[in-house]
């Protein structure tokens, strides 16, 4: 049982080794620090609004406005720094409140009128790619010394890797939501609900506050990686992140998290979107593909990983009816 | 023994829901050290009251007080916290979370904010070892059978109560020396005052451990009784009451003499389900199925309604070997059936009650023939008339109509293709008397036309009314078959507690 529990994590690490592998063995400097250490810093947007993913559909949500959150985050944050002025920092402090309350109606929304998470965040995406647009239809591009001493910030590792700002930031948060998810009463709530919201409920899981703060928790982290998103860009522009919430759902099924809830890890998705990079590494040093067969490679991916999720639910809830038949 | 304490007490407690009063001015007492059994038919208002008095529903009018204050909880969380825990009829952990998980969830040891999971694992291990339970607490909960999960409900339950502690049907799924452990367990709670409220099925239970006991019937108090001032017989009574008994008489006429078998199960049996099942139906015939939640009614029915399909054994319909693999065959030899869940598997709440009824014989038809419109409307309006469905007009939302006549719409849309056999699995459920006591006697008539029906159903008097015979279920299997005179409540209640 545990070892069926954690298979689909083994699975994609065993299938993250074996690539790099490939590749390393194919290609020269390809199995090298610096590979790796870019890994982390060109998907450290994504990884942060994955860690977010993780966490609401573990709990039996989803989170569609996640992507459009990241170009609202970058063109406000875009556009408070170099119109207005604004310190980079306080224009943060900003951003993330704002990003909190947009999470909170969503949240409050799914719980106290019972609507579908989906068609919620549907509406939120909409809405807050729409604010996006109407801030600033074009790119807006960031001018400022703190901006620079960001990029300049890091150290470097042996073999020319680079640990930067973005990647210092995810560590960090990821170790905090690793925390968060196993090691506090939130984090078990979580898992509760993902469970079974109504036996959760009977139980005496506060379902109103955990919902709340789950679609909390997942707009801050994306109004995070919009930040992170715009250190990597030096701008801000509303059509960023067009998509980038499937790429996080990807990563998260990938990771091993079942799509209804209750189960999952954050580092499987942490494996998800490194399998999801180290696609696209292999295809940008091979040369002669086209950069869409990433996509095709997730694509196939995908298909296998949720077949066989069906077939492990299946077996464990057979092996469940069986325990159950002996009692009657 | 000191004067005990008033813990808990209910003062007429009405709850009711669209078209159903589900508690009609209920009074009950809860003292401090005492096992107080909660008892009726099902359908009685046991469970509502037990989630009403925890927070879970909303009561619609009356006064909870709670160690003298006037009260009510607005959540299952704030009565736990005030020191009232409950294990629910259904088991509801969360199959997901680990065993130690479940055991304290929300209540976990932690130092600094964080959850100290090795110190929760011990707590677990001793906490289950009272229950003789020496399990992996560590692994998730999904790995055991429903006895040890129901066991694991129970000790969560008892690591939770401070004052109360409610325990809804607990013994349904345990054998009898973990039934025995149960009993030690809650004579220990007993004797730290902790309150228990016992609601069970099992006669037998209630006199091994209450001292007083509550009897409930149709939503309301029957009344309060000394668990040793109550002969077994004139609690028996207060459960069932005088309506049913009447109308088993007015329902009792002579069965035809015997017909052609219609259907004929040969030791069926569904993968992961039911096994060994064998049983005839006769032309006109009612047969009932009797035994508890659990115990394999819903699935026979299933598996001859085609929904299930077999691993084992075989129907024969008519004279003919039926090989199902959906209830579009079933229909198509001529087998209906009206399901448990009503509201989710048997009505479509915003059509009209017209459209319900049409469903089944539109579909005969072919869905590129539609029915005209007038047509559909003649036959609405006859079968509204026939079975006294009680609405204004045939083009109201269905979901508008009280429970009783849901399933006369039901129960319509299949007449309508006036098929073989009838399948009704509890179709007097939730629904009041009034109409409880036509669908009895619409069973009987349709039996008269020469229909024959499977009926399940947990009010025993009711089967006994009208079935020609009964088989009795247990732990997905036949326990046995009555009869005759053999066939009277107290009998098959014998046959499904004993075997």
């Amino acid at each position: 049982m545990m070892s069926v529990r954690y298979l689909p994590l083994w699975i994609t690490a065993a299938l993250l080794c074996l690539l790099f592998g490939i590749g390393g063995w194919q290609f020269d400097g390809f199995a090298s620090l610096a590979v790796v250490s870019n890994l982390f810093s060109d998907n450290a947007f994504l990884l942060i609004v994955a860690l977010g993913m993780t966490l609401v559909i573990i709990s039996g949500g989803i989170d569609l406005s996640v992507g459009a959150v990241i170009a609202l985050s970058g063109v406000a944050v875009s556009l408070l720094i170099s119109q207005y002025q604004w310190h980079p920092l306080l224009a943060f402090a900003l951003i993330l409140p704002v990003a909190a309350l947009f999470g909170a109606l969503m949240g409050v929304l799914i719980h106290v009128y019972k609507l579908q998470p989906f068609i919620v965040t549907l509406a939120g995406m909409f809405l807050a790619r729409g604010l996006a647009t109407t801030l600033s239809e074009e790119s807006v591009a960031i001018d400022h010394s703190f901006y620079d001493a960001i990029a300049e910030f890091g150290f470097v590792l042996p073999g020319g890797g680079w640990v930067g700002a973005s990647t210092m930031i995810f560590i960090v948060l990821l170790l905090l939501v690793i925390v968060l998810m196993h090691y506090s009463r939130f984090g078990t709530y979580v898992y509760a609900l993902g469970g079974n919201s109504q036996s959760a409920e009977l139980m005496g899981v506060p379902v109103a506050r955990t919902t709340i703060a789950i679609y909390v928790l997942s707009s801050v982290l994306a109004a995070l990686a919009g930040i992170v998103f715009t250190f990597y860009t030096f701008s801000g522009y509303a059509l960023a992140g067009v998509g980038m919430e499937l790429d996080a759902i990807a990563a998260v099924v990938i990771g091993g998290t079942l799509l209804t809830g209750g189960s999952g890890f954050v580092i499987g998705t942490v494996l998800g979107v490194l399998l999801m990079g180290v696609i696209q590494t292999y295809i940008i040093f091979d040369g002669s593909l086209s950069s869409w067969w990433t996509k095709i490679v997730i694509g196939l991916l995908l298909f296998g990983f949720i077949v066989l999720q069906k077939v492990l639910s299946r077996r464990t809830a057979l092996t469940t009816a069986a325990g159950g038949t002996a009692h009657g | 023994m000191t004067t005990p304490s008033l813990v808990l007490e209910l003062k007429q407690v009405c709850k009711h829901f669209p078209g159903v009063k589900a508690l009609q001015d209920v009074d009950l007492r809860l003292f401090a050290g005492e096992v107080h059994a909660l008892l009726g038919e099902n359908g009685a208002g046991k469970s509502t009251l037990v989630k009403v008095m925890t927070g879970a529903l909303a009561k619609s009018s009356g006064d909870i007080y709670f160690n003298g204050q006037n009260c009510s909880f607005a959540s299952p969380a704030a009565a736990q916290q005030a020191g009232i825990s409950t294990v629910y009829q259904e088991v509801n952990l969360l199959p997901n979370l680990s065993v130690a998980q479940n055991l304290f969830l929300g209540h976990e040891p932690r130092r600094f904010g964080l959850i100290q999971h090795q110190k929760m694992q011990q707590q677990a291990q001793q906490l289950l070892l009272r229950f003789k339970l020496n399990i992996d607490v560590s692994a998730p909960l999904a790995q055991y059978s429903v006895a040890v999960q129901q066991l694991i409900a129970i000790a969560r339950g008892v690591a939770m109560s401070a004052k109360v502690l409610v325990l809804d049907e607990p013994t349904a799924s345990l054998d009898s020396s973990e039934v025995q452990m149960l009993f030690d367990v809650m004579r220990q709670l007993r004797e730290q005052g902790v309150a228990i409220v016992f609601i069970t099925h099992f006669l037998d239970q209630v006199y091994q451990i209450s001292d007083r006991i509550t009897v409930l019937r149709n939503g309301s108090k029957v009344g309060e009784y000394l668990a040793a001032d109550l002969p077994r017989a004139r609690l028996i009574e207060a459960m069932l009451g005088k309506e049913l008994q009447q109308l088993t008489h007015q329902a009792a006429t002579t069965t035809p003499a015997v017909a052609e078998p219609l259907l004929v199960l040969n030791n069926i049996a569904v993968k992961g389900s039911i096994s060994g099942i064998s049983l005839t139906v006769a032309q006109g015939q009612a047969v009932g199925l009797a035994g508890l939640l659990g115990s394999g009614r819903t699935e026979v029915c299933r598996a001859v309604y085609g929904v299930d399909v077999l691993s084992q054994g075989e129907i024969q319909f008519g004279g003919k070997t039926l090989r199902l693999q959906q209830p579009a065959d079933a229909i198509k030899a001529g087998i209906a059936l009206c399901p448990e869940e009503r509201k989710t598997e048997g009505i479509i709440g915003p059509l009209s009650i017209r459209e319900n009824i049409m469903l089944a014989r539109q579909a005969r038809r072919g869905w590129w023939r539609y029915l005209p419109v007038k047509q559909q409307q003649q036959l609405a309006a006859f079968y509204i008339d026939k079975l006294h469905i009680a609405t204004p007009d045939a083009d109201k939302p269905i979901e508008q109509l009280s429970g009783g006549n849901q399933q006369k719409v039901i129960l319509a849309r299949w007449l309508a293709i006036n098929p073989q056999l009838l399948i009704l699995d509890e179709p007097t459920r939730g629904i009041d008397i009034g109409a409880h006591a036509e669908i009895l006697l619409l069973i009987k008539s349709l039996c008269q036309q020469g229909m024959s029906l499977l009926v399940t159903s947990s009010e025993l008097e009711e089967l006994v009314a009208f079935a020609a015979k009964v088989v009795v279920l247990r732990d997905w299997q036949k326990v046995t078959e009555l009869s005759g005179d053999t066939m009277t409540a107290p009998h098959i209640m014998q046959a499904i507690a004993e075997g």
